[in-house]
């Protein structure tokens, strides 16, 4: 950029910090989370997760191999800001065909660089995940007026617990999903030959999921958040499985029903991250909110059966509560970061669902066997 | 899995002198296994034939031998202590070399020393460059397209099919001393002669040239379970053809998407796995074309290496220490991480806020010495 425009970001515990603009001009208002991986800041940019939340990296360069038309993980972008320490001049990646700030400014997306994100995670380690705002100045001008705008912008926005963000970020049809896993060369794949039929309920859907079932023989009808059970199951599908998604997962009392009745009639099904949540509701246990959350892509998971450990790609600030599971439900992983539950399996039916993102995308793809698991799940059921 | 009680004494052979493009690099992995294995209650014997080492200090190890590292030497001292392992990771390409001579020898069956960390099969398979190359073509990981080469004949014929430039390098050297790139005939063939004659094994890779690609090299830790974890990616700032030693180096890795990255990260775990390396820290290096991003694996050190040493400081993950504790049976996650100060366990993959780079420095480069870099050092 020839003219740097100036922009701030301020945190609704006063915290100010001044910086330039690289993304689009204006202002934005989230919870501000930090997330440690050190690639994929465009899956993640695009991850319907990541609604209403203004997303900071812990990795200090960002935007290093530029953005390419394949690396998204939904239709357009979804997080709320983008905060970084440096964008760097040039971006070197042969996949590459749109620098990150182009990419910023056409998806209408408010970004924030050199700043101190050091400084930044540390306060939402601290005193936990808050709001904040970003504000550009085209006029060059970052006064206290401006200072004060941004932070009573970010003091009123909308506290994350409670908010039902599902429903904003769902589809508004049910479709057809096509398309497999990408290899270096051949790009997205076609996907084995269907032998099965899985509704997915879309609550931000990453793709990535989606080419996954493909992978793996599944023909995937996506379907909104609040298609009921009876029309879930109408669809005559061998498994249903519940996506992943951003927001409290509580007030999402229509899936908790619509998920509750589908595991009762013996459908196999399969949650990740807010469908893991999901299940865990319908089944009796309760969620928490998290202090800041597992935002990153190197989280240390234990299968508690095998004893194996995975490292994981991890993002969600909400958690089931191990101690209230029912007694038709078990733990199967927990976090070796801070021992909280990663993944549940109930005892009565064959459902379950895992916290963290086996579809990885970003982060490590060890935990891709759970799709496997899925497909072993319907594979006995129509046997 | 807890640590084994059915081994007293192991013994660490170090990398002997410190030579040009090394550092103190195999100090610091010798020294930090010595610690952690007497940490643990072993009787660590060392062998290093450089007194001007930290790790030949005497509180560092039980018995201390400042004696030429060969195999007959070894022998001796292996007959006067009889450890019952021998850990042959910590000490670079010297020490493996001479642990791969002790078992050819049969000294280690003679008295009946247990190699830990690598096992001479895995060692073998991943020093061995044909070896090497069929066992990543199992796995579905490409190599530079290449051929063996014992003669002048030989060596015309490869030539000819991987065109120029053209990659010598001759088996079983320390930092491919011996070879070099040729860009025409007359430099080929002197490359070759010299590189047969540098070669223990009289032996000679010629391979096609991946000159101007990109250059990543990444840091497995496996345990005995099968965990394994990247500790570090590094990227060179300089291209292949410039020898890491020689290189600008970066951790992590900067211009990998994560698709890229994570197809290399499975690629470097699925090479440990093929290769048998069962314990311990490993070095895997890949080049990848800028212009299409194909990928091809060029080699791997079933052994802490120069890297590693890197990548530890750069990370905080003390991985000698570490590949130390899993040669005698731990397992990842029963080893404190220290970079959180115990909180977590060291089955964890570091992330980290901050890009760390490494500059060379050549104070001792004569006016005889080359003045372009290059594979060969």
């Amino acid at each position: 950029m020839s003219q740097k425009t100036p922009a701030l970001l301020v945190l609704a515990d006063g915290s100010v910090f001044r910086g330039t603009s690289i993304g689009a001009p204006g202002r934005t208002v989230g919870e501000v989370v930090f997330n440690t991986a050190m690639t994929g800041y465009q899956e993640i940019l695009t991850d319907p997760s990541y609604v209403g939340q203004v997303v900071t990296f812990t990795c200090p360069h960002i935007g290093n191999t530029g953005t390419n038309l394949e690396d998204a993980e939904s239709r357009r972008v979804f997080a709320a800001g983008l905060v970084i320490r440096d964008l760097p001049l040039l971006e070197s990646n042969w996949r590459s065909s749109e620098s990150l700030p182009a990419f910023l400014a056409r998806h209408g997306l408010v970004a924030i660089a050199d700043i101190d994100t050091r400084r930044l995670t540390r306060i939402l380690r601290t005193a936990g995940a808050q709001n904040g705002c970003i504000a550009s100045a085209e006029n060059g001008l970052l006064d206290d007026e401006a200072v004060k705008a941004a932070l009573e912008a970010a003091r009123a926005a909308p506290a994350m617990a409670g908010q039902d963000l599902a429903k904003a970020v769902t589809c508004s049809e049910r479709y057809d999903w096509t398309g497999a896993l990408w290899s270096l060369g051949a790009g997205y794949g076609a996907g084995a030959t269907p032998r099965f039929h899985v509704v997915a309920y879309d609550f931000g859907v990453k793709h990535n999921i989606l080419r996954h079932l493909a992978e793996r023989g599944c023909r995937v009808t996506v379907v909104p958040a609040q298609t009921t059970a009876a029309e879930a199951l109408a669809l005559k599908p061998d498994g249903v499985f519940l996506s992943n998604g951003p927001g409290d997962p509580e007030p999402c009392t229509y899936a908790i029903e619509a998920i509750g009745a589908i595991v009762d009639s013996g459908m196999p099904t399969f949650g990740i991250c807010l469908g893991h949540q999901l299940l865990g509701l319908a089944s009796g246990a309760r969620t928490v909110k998290m202090k800041f959350g597992h935002h990153g892509a190197n989280h240390p998971v234990q299968d508690l059966d095998t004893k194996r450990v995975y490292i994981t790609s991890q993002n969600h600030g909400f958690a089931v509560d191990e101690a209230t599971l029912p007694g038709n439900a078990r733990a199967t992983h927990r976090s070796l970061f801070d021992g909280s539950l990663q993944g549940i399996e109930r005892t009565d039916r064959p459902a379950f669902s895992f916290q963290g993102h086996p579809e990885a995308s970003p982060g490590p793809r060890e935990m891709s066997y759970l799709f496997d698991r899925f497909v072993a799940m319907m594979d006995k059921r129509n046997a | 899995m807890p640590k084994r009680t059915d081994i007293k004494s192991i013994l660490i052979i170090g990398a002997g002198p410190i030579v040009i493009g090394q550092a103190c690099e195999f100090d610091y992995s010798g020294a930090q296994a010595c610690k952690a294995l007497r940490d643990e209650g072993y009787r660590v014997i060392l062998v290093n034939s450089n007194p001007a080492t930290i790790m030949t200090d005497p509180d560092m190890a039980d018995v201390t031998y400042i004696e030429p590292i060969t195999w007959r030497m070894v022998e001796k001292i292996i007959e006067r202590e009889r450890p019952e392992a021998l850990l042959p990771t910590m000490g670079g390409q010297t020490a493996l070399n001479c642990a791969l001579d002790l078992a050819r020898h049969g000294v280690l069956e003679k008295y009946g020393v247990e190699m830990i960390g690598a096992k001479k099969e895995a060692i073998d398979k991943a020093e061995d460059r044909e070896k090497f190359k069929l066992a990543m073509a199992k796995i579905g990981l490409e190599s530079a397209r290449s051929a063996l080469a014992h003669s002048l004949e030989e060596e015309l014929q490869v030539q000819a099919s991987v065109g120029f430039p053209t990659i010598v390098r001759p088996s079983f050297t320390l930092g491919g001393a011996g070879g070099g790139i040729a860009y025409n005939k007359e430099e080929f063939t002197a490359i070759c002669e010299r590189g047969l004659e540098a070669s223990p094994t009289k032996e000679l890779l010629i391979e096609e040239s991946v000159i101007g690609w990109k250059e990543f090299e990444m840091e497995v830790v496996r345990d005995k379970a099968d965990n394994c974890i990247i500790i570090c990616s590094i990227e060179n700032l300089d291209p292949m053809g410039v020898h890491t030693g020689d290189s600008i180096t970066v951790a992590p890795a900067q211009t990998l998407t994560d698709k890229e990255y994570q197809i290399m990260r499975d690629a470097s775990i699925a090479c440990l796995r093929e290769i048998g390396v069962e314990t311990g820290g490993s070095n895997v290096q890949f080049a990848i074309n800028p212009a299409d991003g194909r990928m091809l694996i060029i080699e791997m050190n079933p052994r802490v290496s120069r890297s590693s040493a890197l990548a530890s400081k750069a990370t905080g993950f003390p991985i000698a220490k570490i590949a130390a504790k899993l040669s005698v049976g731990y397992t990842l996650d029963e080893l404190a991480n220290e970079i959180t100060g115990g909180a977590t366990p060291a089955s964890f993959e570091p992330t980290i806020d901050y890009v760390v780079t490494k500059v060379p420095a050549s104070p001792s480069r004569s006016s005889r010495s080359p003045t372009t870099a290059s594979p060969r050092r």
